[in-house]
């Protein structure tokens, strides 16, 4: 985690979820990019994210696309958010003994517009969460912040400054994240994403 | 008859020894500065490795009407420099003289603060392991925060969080006090108010830090002399 840096988080809201993430790519103390992004579209209505090794960042976005689309074709159908969850599982228990590096978020709408989010270990272990996970190097400032900030049964405007107030405080005390951020809130009519301006040191 | 194996020869093999006398004990500590008043809150949970030692244990000190210090890291080493501290009060450092005896007066917050820096730096290379926060009124009874590392850097500032748990509380602190990624001016804060972040910080950070818990202590500074709040935590 600590190579790239970068930080992701998820929080449950009122027939609503939230996902956001810092927009830094760095090698251990120098800074490449401030736009490498750090979650995906896997639906119309579950996101997932990938903080960690970069390399492997971009290879499993690309192998979970690849598998969604393989599940969308011979189901028919859209991927549910805890189905995904469980296929982000089993893929990185594959490489038990060699794993990712990466501790993906999935956060999404199921088929009843019901919240859903949840985060793994680097070889597969889900926590289900009922309130907000957290993932990254900013684990520890982004469990204090939204520990304080966050409660139950936001509505997506409230819910998107509490995830905002949550990642930006966060990762500006934390060297390796930051540079910009991105939120995305899943509502079931529509999907909020909005860039975030924050400090850029 | 030969032997093949040298079976008296005597076999020596090189002995470790480790000079070990740091631990950490845990535990967080922070204050919070304002217009004529000044908070200083510690847990007093004393824990090493996956044990607790004992579930009250206070790490706040109050040293004059108008000063308080706040210390974690290794229990023995607060311990240690609180008594130095009270003692030099006394007497002061730079020469061997007794400060209320030698001035006739009490130290100020900032000639404590100067001090304790003197302090930690005379140990700059067997450091006490221990991170400190003064907290008091200064000359003109606005509050003042002074933080510490553990040789003797310091700086005053309007809050400060530190301990085990000071990454998750210091970011909330940032926004909340500092008014950090806020589009809101910055404007003072009540007592009532920071007492009310304060005890939010530490049943939050009580979540998710295993060393921090068991009960609260917050010292209020304020120009009627120091007043000591108490308040249960998570126990788990």
């Amino acid at each position: 985690m600590e190579y790239n840096g970068g930080a992701v988080v998820a929080m449950v809201g009122k027939n609503c979820v939230a996902i956001a993430c810092d927009k830094r790519l760095g090698v251990q103390a120098m800074t490449i990019s401030t736009e490498f992004k750090k979650i995906f579209q896997a639906t119309p209505k579950t996101y997932l994210g990938l903080p960690g090794l970069a390399t492997d960042v971009q290879t499993l976005a690309e192998k979970f696309r690849f598998k969604i689309n393989m599940y969308k074709l011979k189901e028919e159908r859209e991927i549910e958010p805890r189905t995904l969850a469980h296929l982000v599982s089993s893929t990185l228990y594959e490489r038990r003994f060699g794993p990712w590096f990466t501790e993906p978020v999935v956060a999404g709408l199921d088929k009843n517009n019901n919240p859903f989010i949840c985060n793994t270990d680097t070889i597969g272990c889900i926590n289900f969460a009922k309130d907000f996970v957290v993932s990254g190097t900013s684990t520890n400032q982004l469990y204090g912040m939204c520990e304080s900030l966050w409660e139950p049964d936001l509505e997506p405007e409230d819910l998107f400054e509490t995830i905002s107030q949550a990642l930006m405080n966060a990762v500006d005390r934390d060297c390796l994240a930051g540079w910009g951020a991105e939120v995305v809130v899943i509502t079931p009519d529509k999907i909020i994403t909005r860039t975030l301006k924050s400090r850029m040191d | 008859m030969m032997s093949t194996v040298p079976s008296e020869l005597p076999v020596t093999a090189p002995i470790e020894h480790r000079f070990d006398p740091y631990v950490d004990n845990g535990g967080t500590l922070l204050s919070i500065a304002g217009k004529d008043f000044c908070v200083v809150a510690a847990d007093t949970r004393l824990s090493e490795g996956y044990s607790i030692h004992t579930r009250y244990v206070p790490k706040s000190v109050k040293l004059s009407d108008k000063t308080v210090i706040s210390m974690g890291g290794c229990y023995a080493d607060c311990l240690t420099l609180t008594k130095r501290i009270q003692q030099n009060m006394e007497a002061s450092l730079v020469a061997p003289m007794w400060y209320r005896h030698a001035h006739g007066k009490t130290m100020s917050t900032a000639a404590i603060a100067q001090m304790l820096s003197i302090m930690l730096y005379q140990k700059r290379f067997f450091p006490f392991y221990s991170w400190c926060i003064l907290g008091g009124l200064d000359e003109e009874g606005r509050g003042a925060v002074y933080t510490y590392d553990p040789v003797g850097s310091y700086e005053r500032e309007a809050c400060r969080c530190a301990g085990s748990a000071s990454s998750l509380i210091q970011p909330f602190l940032d926004n909340q006090i500092n008014f950090k990624n806020q589009a809101s001016e910055r404007r003072e804060l009540s007592l009532d108010q920071v007492l009310r972040i304060t005890k939010d910080s530490f049943t939050s950070a009580t979540e998710r830090d295993i060393y921090t818990g068991d009960y609260l202590e917050i010292f209020v500074i304020t120009s009627n002399g120091v007043e000591l709040q108490k308040m249960g935590l998570k126990k788990d």
